[in-house]
């Protein structure tokens, strides 16, 4: 796959522009939709998925918000590079999956344009969704609204007036609408408050996953935090709420490392810098360790510890040490033992290359 | 690891405590860490929708559910049963086949079955021109909603008896 194809290489949000970029990495909002009379995934035969790329496609082309997009089909891209798609967070781990499976017909397919995307046979027909840099939901929200009444007047979406848009799963039901925030959280955990917060979310209609969405494990204390409920509250309502709590979350947040720079801090400092010790020097990095020391020190640079090393450069190591990542840097396949050695380099280089010394 | 309070089971808990710059490490199991008062996080794990569903056919409305559970949805073929299983619908039409069903699971996971948020304007074509039942039932739910949101039960209980009337 030529990843130069990729509008922006689908990385603007990495440039840490947005607000509270240091502890708010990035602002996703997803929106489900399905197309009247073809059936979902679960029922749908080979004729059914290619009706809808035909039809997706043709209201993509005449869409202005798409202009200079670009359209991939999982059937026709590798393992490594479809794992890549996932680990950009450009296409779901189901999407990256069905791609390669059925011989090569799955009409799953993924269009970008700018921030923009639009996964096609996923579990639902269409999910739009659109990546922002920092805690910016209302501005995500604004560029994914264009796209979807451009592709709503286009396509005969199914609609009920009650259940509002029909989805595969009841959960998605109504708005469609999944807002989430991938936020850094290494103070909450720290001080041990961090599952007095996640159960604190259940009570407010929100829920936590993962680095990856969906079933994925919180690795480096990267948590996504996203509305649970999609029905009954106007998309504002929801994108409000969820905005106001993430405010809380951050305060809490900042709260816990002011607490633990107060009363602990020859720790902090030490794990801090032996973090960045380890990633300057290490000659072999597993992905979890690297998610784990680069929550370190992601903490020192929040904290002011670590002087000249950039948000930007942090985002980037966190994209770009994941497995198929580091595979198409060397050109190798993402399951080679030696990537650990490969991600260890990286790590170095880049640091190097930025970092003030240490102090 | 075993745990260090009874020494019986596996420690799977591992609490840390900074107090005064100085760390402490206990490990423990979880019932034991559960008897402490320690948060495993275990208990906010999310139970899968499957799960949910099975629980809805023993409860309420379920003795309709379970004797018309094979009736397929007459566009896709689904049935309630495959949805039970999968947790997916088959298609569009699932939600008019299982209205009633739908409508009391869209309660429980929502809090509410209606929807207030966006709907394009030109896609309406297919949306049928509404009753005057349908506009006062509509008006009605989103009374119930706003009551049920401020808490003023008493009223949402009238509304709730006031729109079974209508349907």
């Amino acid at each position: 796959m030529d990843l130069t194809l990729i509008p922006d290489g689908g990385l603007a949000w990495l440039d840490a522009s947005g607000p509270l970029a240091h502890v708010v990495l990035s602002s996703r909002i997803r929106l489900a939709r399905n197309l009247e009379g073809i059936r979902f995934a679960v029922r749908a035969r080979d004729a059914d998925r290619r009706r809808v790329l035909d039809l997706v496609d043709a209201a993509w082309q005449r869409s202005a918000a798409a202009r200079g997009g670009a359209r991939f089909l999982l059937d026709d891209l590798g393992p490594d590079d479809r794992q890549l798609l996932h680990e950009r967070h450009l296409v779901s781990k189901e999407l990256a999956a069905a791609g390669g499976e059925r011989g090569g017909s799955s009409g799953a397919a993924v269009y970008l344009a700018g921030s923009l995307g639009l996964m096609v046979n996923e579990e639902d027909h269409l999910r739009l969704q659109t990546l922002h840099s920092g805690f910016g939901l209302t501005q995500a929200y604004g560029a994914l609204e264009r796209l979807d009444s451009e592709l709503g007047v286009a396509l005969p979406v199914a609609f009920h007036p009650e259940f509002g848009y029909l989805t595969a799963c009841p959960t998605n039901a109504g708005t469609g609408l999944r807002a989430s925030v991938l936020i850094h959280l290494p103070g909450l955990v720290l001080t041990k408050e961090i599952s007095k917060v996640l159960q604190g979310l259940s009570q407010v209609g929100l829920t936590f996953r993962g680095l990856y969405g969906e079933g994925s494990e919180v690795v480096g204390n990267f948590f996504q935090l996203s509305n649970q409920t999609t029905l009954g509250k106007s998309e504002e309502e929801l994108l409000d709420h969820l905005g106001k709590i993430v405010r809380q979350v951050v305060a809490y947040e900042e709260q816990a490392r002011q607490v633990l720079l107060r009363d602990a801090p020859t720790i902090i400092e030490d794990k801090v810098w032996r973090a960045y010790g380890l990633l300057r020097h290490a000659r072999s990095l597993s992905f979890d360790e690297a998610m784990n020391l680069l929550s370190g020190v992601r903490l020192g640079v929040g904290l002011k510890l670590i002087a000249g090393l950039s948000v930007y450069t942090l985002n980037k190591l966190l994209i770009f040490t994941q497995p198929a990542h580091l595979a198409a840097l060397e050109v190798r396949s993402a399951n080679d033992p030696e990537l650990r050695a490969t991600r260890a380099a990286y790590v170095r280089r880049l640091l190097d290359a930025e970092a003030a010394p240490p102090a | 690891m075993l745990c260090e309070h009874c020494r019986e089971r596996d420690a799977v808990v591992h609490l840390t405590q900074i107090v005064d710059n100085a760390v402490t490490t206990t490990h423990l199991c979880e019932p034991c860490a559960a008897a402490k008062g320690v948060e495993t996080g275990a208990g906010v794990a999310k139970f899968p929708l499957g799960d949910f569903l099975a629980t809805l056919g023993k409860s309420g409305p379920a003795e309709q559910a379970e004797a018309g559970s094979d009736i397929p949805c007459r566009f896709c073929g689904a049935t309630l049963r495959d949805f039970r299983q999968s947790g997916r619908l088959g298609c569009a039409r699932c939600y008019a086949s299982f209205d009633a069903h739908l409508r009391d699971l869209l309660r429980r996971l929502h809090g509410s079955s209606q929807h207030v948020g966006e709907m394009y304007r030109l896609s309406s074509a297919a949306a049928p021109a509404e009753s005057e039942t349908q506009r006062r039932l509509g008006d009605l739910r989103e009374q119930l909603r706003r009551a049920v949101d401020a808490e003023n039960f008493e009223l949402a209980a009238e509304l709730r008896d006031r729109i079974r009337v209508l349907e």
